[in-house]
């Protein structure tokens, strides 16, 4: 078998340079295998070739990641890897962001296979765990010889593009992420012996635990809402003729505002509905009945509040994943803010 | 059962039953396995091919004054081409007897039991309608690639209706034309041939629920609970021909919906709506019935409307908790139609059945981001703790070019799965597979499922 060429990030620690008293040394490189590595090597029964290893002081990561990654990206992509080993960095704080920064950016930005092993706590874990394979560990290097012969032989699987079980079966960190596979039974089936697990009172394992949703706690009142900026927003679809931004009719990737400052209605043929998930018939015929700026402005002139906010906020709410809805919350949220709005009224589908 | 209203000597009116009481009819489905499609000058099959006179049925489609132009083309499993935008998929069936037709409702009235006596399966093959896309709802359908592991209708030998609206035609009057093209389509190849012989045939006793309970006193009563969107176009389904946004959940015999009682007007989305094909042959009812009178006594379909509003969805929510208990339920599963609000439908019965005591699993699909790394439910109840899920339909996919396009590429623009930008020059397609006709169906046909990491 061809040898799989590897490329090892440590610390100063592991690095054998020296302890916190060189945790700010920056990032440099050797050739070949350091402390650790060698034991990869010798685990790997020589399959592994580690072609570089590189080394930084925690503190000069932990402190300047974005110039911690900067530098060491160009030293992995010369050597053409055929993958990255970070660690391991149990309980360890600073290496363990670095390591899943580090790991995040090559797999983000070189496509390699990458992996780091660090105790579930770990800082590291949160930041990167969705993207990249995490195996669990203890808090201390004192089970390193049980985590090496584990790492090498998930990281071979991960080069091999090998299928990866579930985290229990594999030791690594749960990513909460989930994946399509094929099942060798239809769906259907699998419902009916669900049901009658259940009904036999067998143990049955559901396929999807309910996810857990976020609580928004709802903004204080407005004091005084004569004298309050007050947005309309949609989640609708409704934008001008032609739909200029392109949003997508289903998981829209952004969200975009439309001025509204001069207008007092929506005209119909002027709009158009680019969401995928209504009957967009009679909204095409009146977009004011998904944004209602014709009742707004009705509002406006009898004083129930200051002013329209100049703008419409708007994007398509089909489908869209959370995380996606969750970022264009919070930027419209943010520009309102900025802008001086006080309220917002949010009309859904 | 003949019933005659008598009037008393009193005046009052008095029901009163002749005759002795009637069993329910047998129900049998004689299928012709189809593995050659081609056109000819007749409409007929030989050994087993079916040859599709194409002058004759664009006539019969011609006849609705809405459509201006048909075209009529094949695509055969592993051939290179790309069906898109398509509204709906159906299996040709049709009854044997006179005055009887599959899709009750809709060549005529229903006045004949459905779901008894005997029907005809062109079994292989399928009629999808495409052409001029009405909105934004309608699919793509791969004959081979990667896309066509997604969808078991690449594996069908499929006529495609290429279907032109009249200028100027409504967006409700355009879809109300291509669903009905598509079931006189069906409804025309199946009639066609009724006269052949059938290869194979499969019998359903249909029983009453005083038979169901004498028969199997011990075994758990379970009920399956089909949703079905009824929302506005391309989010309707037609319960034996009449739209079902006015209607109250309808307990059906299982054998009803293999003739077309649920006919689909459904586009949203494509991976996860069933079309006519998957109420025709749903799975979950074959996988009931497999385990009915050995492990469970399965009573029926109860089959409910999702609306949008909430106070429809609570109202339809008590009426099927109503329809189960009256039956006597144990168990029931609940499948989803289309994805977003209907998980609100969902929950709602989940929740009132497992507080019931009715054991409930729910059957769905997820929208959980392209990184899987999102919620992929809209709405959750604690009560939901036995679920099985069809995929992940935000999945990315990279669909190779194909040497023909039956219809219209440039809809991956606009369909859903679809984005601006999806077709690439060099005729490949990126796009998720929402986009693929049934991908992540609801009723479970397909074997795609999620797992954690």
């Amino acid at each position: 078998m061809k040898q799989i060429r590897v490329i090892h990030y440590i610390n100063q620690f592991f690095g054998k340079i020296g302890g916190e008293d060189m945790a700010s040394i920056p990032p440099r490189f050797e050739e070949g295998p350091v402390g650790i590595g060698e034991m990869i090597v010798s685990c790997s029964e020589g399959d592994f070739q580690i072609v570089r290893t590189i080394i930084c002081g925690d503190n000069f990561a932990a402190e300047n990641l974005e110039e911690f990654t900067k530098t060491i990206l160009p030293w992995i992509e010369e050597v053409d890897p055929d993958l990255l080993i970070a660690g391991p960095a149990f309980a360890a704080g600073r290496y363990g962001t670095a390591c899943g920064i580090l790991c995040q950016e090559v797999h983000t930005k070189l496509g390699i296979p990458v992996l780091s092993a660090m105790h579930p706590l770990n800082p590291g874990v949160d930041l990167a765990k969705k993207d990249i394979f995490i195996l669990e560990t203890g808090d201390s290097a004192r089970e390193i010889a049980r985590v090496v012969p584990r790492m090498v032989s998930f990281a071979r699987k991960l080069v091999l593009r090998a299928e990866i079980g579930s985290p229990e079966e594999e030791g690594y960190i749960p990513r909460g992420i989930r994946i399509n596979v094929r099942d060798q039974r239809r769906g259907s089936r699998r419902a009916v012996e669900m049901l009658i697990n259940k009904l036999e009172g067998t143990p049955f394992e559901t396929e999807l635990p309910m996810p857990v949703f976020d609580r928004v706690p709802p903004a204080p009142a407005i004091s005084v809402l004569s004298e309050a900026v007050i947005a309309i927003a949609t989640e609708g679809g409704i934008v001008p003729q032609g739909n200029p931004d392109r949003i997508e009719a289903h998981n829209a990737s952004k969200w975009c505002r439309y001025p509204i400052s001069d207008i007092s209605r929506l005209e119909k043929g002027r709009y158009e509905v680019a969401h995928g998930g209504y009957d967009p018939v009679p909204a095409t015929d009146d977009p004011n009945r998904v944004l209602p700026l014709d009742a707004a402005r009705v509002c406006e002139q009898d004083g129930l509040f200051s002013r329209l906010y100049d703008y419409y906020p708007v994007t398509v709410g089909n489908v869209t994943a959370v995380r996606s809805a969750e970022k264009y919350g919070r930027e419209i949220g943010e520009m309102l803010k900025k802008d001086g709005v006080q309220g917002v009224i949010l009309t859904s589908t | 059962m003949r019933i005659e209203m008598e009037r008393t000597h009193s005046g009052t009116a008095l029901w009163q039953v002749q005759g002795s009481k009637q069993k329910l009819k047998e129900f049998v489905l004689r299928r012709i396995r189809v593995m050659e499609l081609d056109f000819s000058d007749r409409t007929h099959v030989r050994g087993h091919s079916l040859y599709v006179n194409r002058e004759e049925l664009s006539e019969i489609i011609l006849e609705d004054k809405s459509i201006a132009r048909v075209d009529l083309a094949i695509a055969r499993p592993g051939e290179s081409k790309r069906i898109i935008p398509v509204k709906d998929v159906i299996e040709p069936r049709c009854k044997y007897s006179e005055g009887e037709d599959a899709f009750p409702g809709f060549f005529g009235d229903a006045n004949f039991p459905s779901g008894q006596g005997e029907t005809l399966v062109l079994d292989g093959i399928t009629v999808v309608t495409s052409g001029r896309m009405v909105n934004f709802q309608e699919g793509l359908i791969d004959m081979s690639g990667p896309g066509a592991e997604y969808s078991l209708f690449s594996g069908k030998l499929n006529l495609v209706l290429l279907i032109e609206p009249v200028e100027g035609l409504g967006k409700h009057e355009h879809e109300r034309s291509v669903r009905l093209a598509g079931l006189k389509a069906a409804h025309y190849l199946a009639s066609s041939v009724r006269e052949n012989k059938w290869d194979e045939e499969q019998r359903f006793l249909v029983k009453s629920l005083v038979d169901l309970y004498q028969e199997f006193p011990n075994l758990p009563k379970v009920v399956y609970v089909c949703q079905a969107i009824a929302q506005g176009l391309l989010h309707d389904n037609y319960f034996y021909g009449l739209n079902a946004q006015g209607c109250l959940p309808v307990l059906m015999n299982p054998t009803e919906l293999m003739d077309g009682a649920v006919v689909s007007g459904n586009c949203a989305a494509p991976c996860h709506k069933h079309t006519t094909y998957h109420h025709q042959n749903n799975p979950i009812v074959e996988d009931l019935l497999r385990e009915h009178g050995k492990r469970i006594n399965f009573l029926g379909v109860i089959v409910p409307p999702v609306r949008t509003a909430l106070a429809e969805k609570e109202r339809i929510g008590y009426q099927v908790l109503k329809l189960a208990q009256m039956l006597g339920s144990d168990g029931a599963i609940i499948s989803e139609d289309g994805g977003g609000n209907p998980e609100a439908d969902l929950m709602i019965v989940a929740r009132h059945f497992e507080k019931n005591g009715i054991r409930t699993v729910i059957i769905t699909d997820e929208y959980a981001g392209s990184d899987g790394a999102s919620p992929g439910l809209a709405d959750v109840t604690p009560e939901a703790d036995a679920v099985v899920t069809n995929g992940n339909g935000n999945q990315k996919v990279k669909l190779p070019p194909m040497d023909e396009t039956l219809g219209y590429i440039e809809a991956i623009d606009h369909i859903t799965g679809g984005h601006e930008g999806s077709l690439l020059p060099d005729g490949s397609i990126e796009m998720e597979i929402a986009g693929i006709m049934g991908s992540t169906n609801e009723l479970g046909i397909e074997n795609l499922r999620t797992v954690a990491i």
